[in-house]
């Protein structure tokens, strides 16, 4: 597939698995994922994959655990409400340092909520979801493209730490078509020995298991797993930098507010107003690094978030609380519009803290 | 283009229906202005980006929207709208029946379309677009059409190539799309009624095979 195709976000993800390797999608569909299924049952059937619309979202993550366990590069998606219904798998996918890809394209909530795109899942995503001590990788794409080339990430990202990894996307890049190339390198997957893959009776059993008997070994693996966590921050962070080198004022946005938020700092440095935007694109491990730097020089941040303002926190932690930091935000479904943002700006830029 | 009564736009989802659908509805209109025009959006199943999101400019220009009432709401019911069997019941108006993408839209059709074939003043065109990654050749859109027909059990009459690259598209994209529209032609047996390109490259379009169907496109959030 050299040349471009004109495709959904969705579509992307589902054909980026599969480029990447992806045989096997378990999912259950929902609003507005959905094309990932649809995708997949008419894809995978031609290539010698699996897919299986399973019963519930318990039943689609435990067989992404099963397969995983078996060595398998395995993906599921949903949307918010699924996402939740899953965190119980994902708790035991990250217990036994299984790789796995989940996709989120979020919707409006609490609850039920609605169909239409949010970000306010963003909490549940970077600070583990599942009960226990864990992490996912998070990764924020913004574009068609991005949803392809993140997803090729992921799974080499999983491979790599041995861990779950989430592409959490919204309703609207999902979506939306835009022109997408699938000519990026590809990586072939790592052997995995740890694989519950047969012993031929030629090695010992391969155990595949998130429960332990004893709390000082549990306690152990806790520990070691967050140093592996430790290095991830170290080494896999991720962000653009956008019009930052004189910044004043600073925008920080990932995704679908991401895209809004550079029309808005376009339009306000045609005012004269310096502002710049800082987009994560792993918002687990958040990007420290730009924030702190730019927390020297910067008047003040504004955080453009489809929530009541969750990732506002990452940015006042990674600022210190240094300069002040306000919430420019729609939700429920709602997307804010270019001049919403670029009235924030304006009013950053007059010293205004609201 | 001549217009039948009832023109019907279905294919693979994404290639282009509903932007055609919003412009052919907002020409005709503007054609008979005494009569009424209408334009259903007939898709049960895609929950964004649909014909409704042009409601006040159609609204404007004297266009009746038909759709279901859910459409751009949290309510995710694939609902039709009673309004659907006015398009059979009153001869006196034009409609634009914007059908939803593959096999699935196309079952919702099948409601009224024993009425409009037994009534035989219709177009129904196949869009295709070359670059929808699903249907590249002309052997999947044969697939495709066989799908539509067979759940919405009403020919086509003709196509329509809106081949495109969303805000990439050029001349020269529109260009390479000629030979797969001809072969989708062949293979379908069906006559290749227009090339729908933006309004903007459709001055730049000399060597198109067939009417040029210019379209203003609908507004997109970011």
């Amino acid at each position: 597939m050299a040349e471009k195709v004109l495709m959904k976000g969705n579509e992307a993800i589902a054909e980026a698995a599969i480029i990447a390797g992806c045989r096997h999608y378990f999912g259950y569909p929902i609003t507005p994922q959905t094309e990932i299924a649809a995708y997949m049952a008419k894809r995978m059937p031609k290539i010698g994959g699996t897919f299986l619309q399973a019963e519930s979202e318990l039943a689609a993550i435990s067989m992404v655990y099963g397969a995983s366990a078996a060595g398998k590069r395995v993906m599921t998606s949903s949307s918010s409400p699924g996402i939740s219904l899953k965190s119980e798998g994902i708790s035991y996918i990250a217990g036994s340092d299984l790789p796995a890809v989940i996709v989120n394209a979020q919707r409006g909530g609490p609850g039920l909520g609605g169909i239409q795109p949010s970000q306010s899942d963003y909490f549940q995503a970077t600070r583990g979801g599942g009960h226990g001590d864990y992490h996912m990788i998070v990764l924020t794409p913004d574009s068609v493209q991005e949803m392809a080339e993140l997803t090729v990430k992921a799974f080499d990202l999983a491979d790599k730490y041995r861990m779950p990894v989430m592409i959490l996307a919204d309703g609207t890049i999902g979506q939306m078509m835009e022109p997408v190339s699938f000519d990026f390198e590809v990586k072939a997957a790592p052997q995995k020995p740890w694989a519950t893959t047969g012993t031929q009776m030629k090695r010992s059993h391969n155990v595949v298991n998130s429960l332990y008997l004893k709390p000082d070994e549990l306690e152990r693996t806790n520990f070691e797993r967050f140093e592996k966590y430790e290095t991830i921050k170290k080494n896999e962070a991720l962000y653009e930098e956008y019009m930052m080198d004189d910044a004043e004022i600073v925008v920080a946005a990932f995704g679908i507010a991401a895209r809004v938020s550079k029309n808005a700092v376009v339009a306000a440095r045609k005012e004269g107003i310096k502002v710049g935007l800082i987009r994560p694109v792993t918002v687990w491990p958040f990007p420290d690094e730009p924030f702190a730097k730019a927390a020297k020089t910067a008047k003040q941040f504004i955080s453009v978030e489809l929530s009541m303002g969750q990732m506002i926190e990452d940015v006042k932690l990674a600022t210190g609380c240094k300069v002040p930091v306000t919430l420019c935000n729609r939700v429920g479904g709602m997307i804010p519009s270019p001049a919403e943002v670029l009235d924030a700006i304006r009013n950053a830029a007059k010293g205004g803290k609201n | 283009m001549n217009y039948k009564r009832i023109t019907l736009l279905s294919g693979h989802y994404g290639s282009g229906k509903t932007n055609i659908a919003v412009n052919m509805a907002a020409r005709l209109a503007g054609m008979n202005l005494k009569k009424k025009t209408a334009l259903a959006d007939l898709d049960i199943v895609n929950p964004y980006f649909r014909s409704a999101d042009s409601r006040s400019e159609l609204e404007a220009l004297g266009v009746y929207l038909i759709c279901s009432e859910y459409a751009n709401t949290n309510i995710d019911a694939p609902a039709m709208p009673q309004e659907m069997y006015s398009i059979v019941d009153d001869k006196e108006m034009t409609a634009v029946i914007d059908v939803g993408g593959d096999e699935r839209g196309a079952l919702a059709l099948g409601r009224i379309s024993d009425r409009i074939r037994q009534e035989a003043d219709y177009d129904m065109y196949l869009v295709i677009n070359r670059f929808r990654p699903l249907t590249p050749d002309a052997e999947s859109i044969l697939e495709v059409k066989k799908e539509i027909e067979d759940a919405c059990r009403l020919p086509f009459t003709g196509i329509i190539n809106c081949s495109n690259l969303g805000a990439e598209t050029t001349a020269q994209v529109i260009r390479s799309s000629y030979g797969f529209a001809d072969e989708v032609s062949r293979l379908c047996k069906l006559p290749l009624r227009a090339l729908a390109v933006s309004e903007t490259l459709a001055g730049q379009i000399t060597d198109a095979p067939c009417e040029i169907f210019p379209m203003r496109l609908q507004k997109r959030p970011v």
